[in-house]
């Protein structure tokens, strides 16, 4: 099995909120479901990408950290 | 798809065990409000820039913005090309000793005759922070409601022409605090 990753995110070297807002952004894109990956390098990007996940309800399935690199993997909700 | 998706390979995790599902992150959401409502009172660098941080923020949570500019909030919304604004001498003296547009903004403290908003400006940059010039022209482009005050427009001298474009139609107290009721809250 493979899982498709519909659209990919390069936020390195952006601080809040541009990062979250970028994200947004890009989300509207996809359809619901689909899979969007966002590599950022902010810290405070690891709890922002949480509670906006939390808040809008589309799913944060990764959270995860290499090499000073964080990599965020959000799943558009369903409507 | 776009040119940018990517499939992973066979076996590869992409969803690793720490992952909360779907299900466990909806579970816990709390009772939302939808709305933010700022005041933007403020005109000076420092509390210009978190009005727009938190306005287009709110935004991309999803939620309605409305920024309601207010005496000295209203000064950023002016373009930045126009300079000498008012009608009669006190309001052209106003304009002149205040400086509309959002790429002169002042610090409240350390401002040091425009040293210290130029090194703001230049550490924001190192830094991967949005001006508060993007900020703005973020915010409108995210459908962020800009509502100047009619009442401070009217006494400082400032039409609508001096102010940006893409703003809303200009409204008193009465329009910003109905639509706050339920929103989330803020007095900048």
């Amino acid at each position: 099995m493979s899982i498709t990753i519909a659209k990919s995110l390069d936020l390195k070297g952006l601080s809040c909120p541009l990062p979250i807002i970028k994200t947004a952004k890009a989300m509207k894109e996809l359809a619901p479901g689909e899979l969007l990956e966002a590599f950022a390098t902010d810290p405070g990007a690891v709890p922002d990408f949480k509670a906006w996940s939390q808040t809008t309800g589309n799913a944060l399935v990764e959270s995860s950290e290499s090499g000073g690199v964080y990599r965020f993997v959000l799943k558009k909700k369903e409507i | 798809m776009s040119a940018t998706s990517r499939v992973y390979a066979a076996g590869t995790p992409v969803v690793p065990p720490i992952a909360q599902s779907a299900e466990a992150v909806t579970e816990k959401k709390p009772e939302l409000a939808d709305r933010m409502v700022i005041f933007a009172w403020s005109g000076e660098l420092d509390k210009v820039w978190p009005t727009l941080i938190l306005a287009t923020t709110a935004a991309a949570m999803g939620k309605d913005t409305t920024v309601f500019f207010t005496f000295w909030g209203l000064f950023p919304l002016v373009k930045n090309e126009v300079r000498i604004t008012g009608d009669n001498w006190m309001q052209k003296m106003l304009s002149l000793m205040n400086r509309g547009g959002d790429e002169h903004l002042k610090l409240s403290k350390m401002n040091f005759v425009g040293a210290g908003p130029a090194m703001m400006n230049h550490l924001a940059k190192e830094h991967g922070v949005a001006s508060p010039h993007e900020l703005m022209e973020i915010a409108i482009e995210m459908g962020v409601h800009m509502v100047p005050c009619q009442m401070t427009m009217d006494m400082m001298g400032l039409k609508r022409s001096d102010l940006i474009d893409g703003i809303d139609e200009p409204a008193g107290a009465t329009k910003a605090l109905a639509d706050a009721q339920g929103a989330i809250t803020l007095f900048i």
